[in-house]
């Protein structure tokens, strides 16, 4: 998650600048921002989170731990997808634009109450080193540390949970993945339909019925599961169609 | 095999996307963009 603690954040901050721009005096839409997560979307779509988001490698590292795991029911799971939905919707967006100090700002609510990222990242490693900002530790801190706790612990025993239930970068990129530039695609001819895919997808998709849904964050575990080489990621119906005449000419 | 959504509606977003970001940067968000990005958010650590 690009935070302002790392450098990525330079460009283009997502989820704190954002709400920048949102809870600022003038209560503008943040153009700049959205229009650069959509097109990151556009052009890739969850890839983002399997291949470049830190706070995503580390639950990936923490999940390695070798203990019991749990599989959280399909009637649970299912609805707390849809809270990444809702704290980007609300947390994001809604509050931040209409909540308002009396000097007309606002606050950035996502990542001043939610977000654990923030605080593993920046604050503990700044409170570590600080003297004069451990003394202005307080509620807020300790609320974020609880948080961070919950996290990496559930992390151990869930894959990534943060990712599949919190993150509101995902749900935003989630909402491009059926037309992304990048894809997945199954081979209909040669799948056998053996599950195999499903069976090794830790994000709990079916890549064979559902190969763009917006939870798969394409780390191409089931492109390498699958026997019959069936699921491919690349520019979907282009590179297919380029492999089927090619087929037939011959 | 069947494409959910054809390929020249992605072609058709982009280009909507990225003139966003350019209205954005016409707007000077990009400096807001950076001073979150080089100030530490107080908020964002976890103090208030």
């Amino acid at each position: 998650m690009n935070c302002y603690s790392c450098p990525g954040a330079l460009g283009s901050c997502p989820i704190g600048s954002m709400q920048a721009i949102f809870d600022g005096r003038q209560r503008e839409f943040a153009f700049y921002v959205v229009g650069y997560l959509a097109l990151i979307g556009l052009v890739v779509g969850r890839f983002i989170c399997a291949w470049l988001c830190l706070f995503g490698l580390i639950q990936e590292l923490l999940y390695k731990i070798p203990t019991p795991k749990l599989t959280i029911p399909t009637k649970v799971d299912k609805p707390l997808r849809y809270l990444k939905y809702l704290i980007l919707i609300v947390m994001v967006f809604i509050l931040p634009f209409f909540i308002r100090s009396e000097y007309g700002v606002g606050e950035p609510f996502f990542c001043k109450y939610i977000c654990p990222v923030g605080t593993l990242e920046g604050g503990i490693p700044l409170v570590l080193l600080n003297e004069m900002l451990r003394s202005t530790l307080g509620w807020l801190f300790r609320w974020k540390f609880f948080l961070l706790i919950m996290c990496v612990a559930a992390s151990i025993f869930i894959y990534r949970p943060f990712c599949k239930y919190i993150c509101p970068l995902g749900a935003f990129y989630g909402l491009f993945q059926k037309v992304s530039l990048i894809r997945m695609n199954v081979d209909e001819d040669a799948c056998v339909n053996c599950g195999k895919c499903a069976r090794t997808c830790k994000m709990n998709v079916d890549p064979h019925t559902t190969p763009n849904s917006n939870e798969c964050i394409r780390c191409r575990e089931c492109v390498n599961a699958c026997p019959m080489h069936a699921l491919s990621m690349g520019i979907g119906s282009l590179k297919n169609n380029t492999v089927r005449k090619q087929e037939e000419s011959l | 095999m069947k494409r959910a959504i054809p390929l020249k509606v992605t072609l058709a977003l982009i280009p909507l996307a990225i003139a966003c970001m350019a209205f954005g940067i016409y707007r000077g968000e990009v400096a807001t963009v950076l001073a979150k990005a080089i100030n530490i958010c107080m908020e964002c650590i976890g103090l208030d």
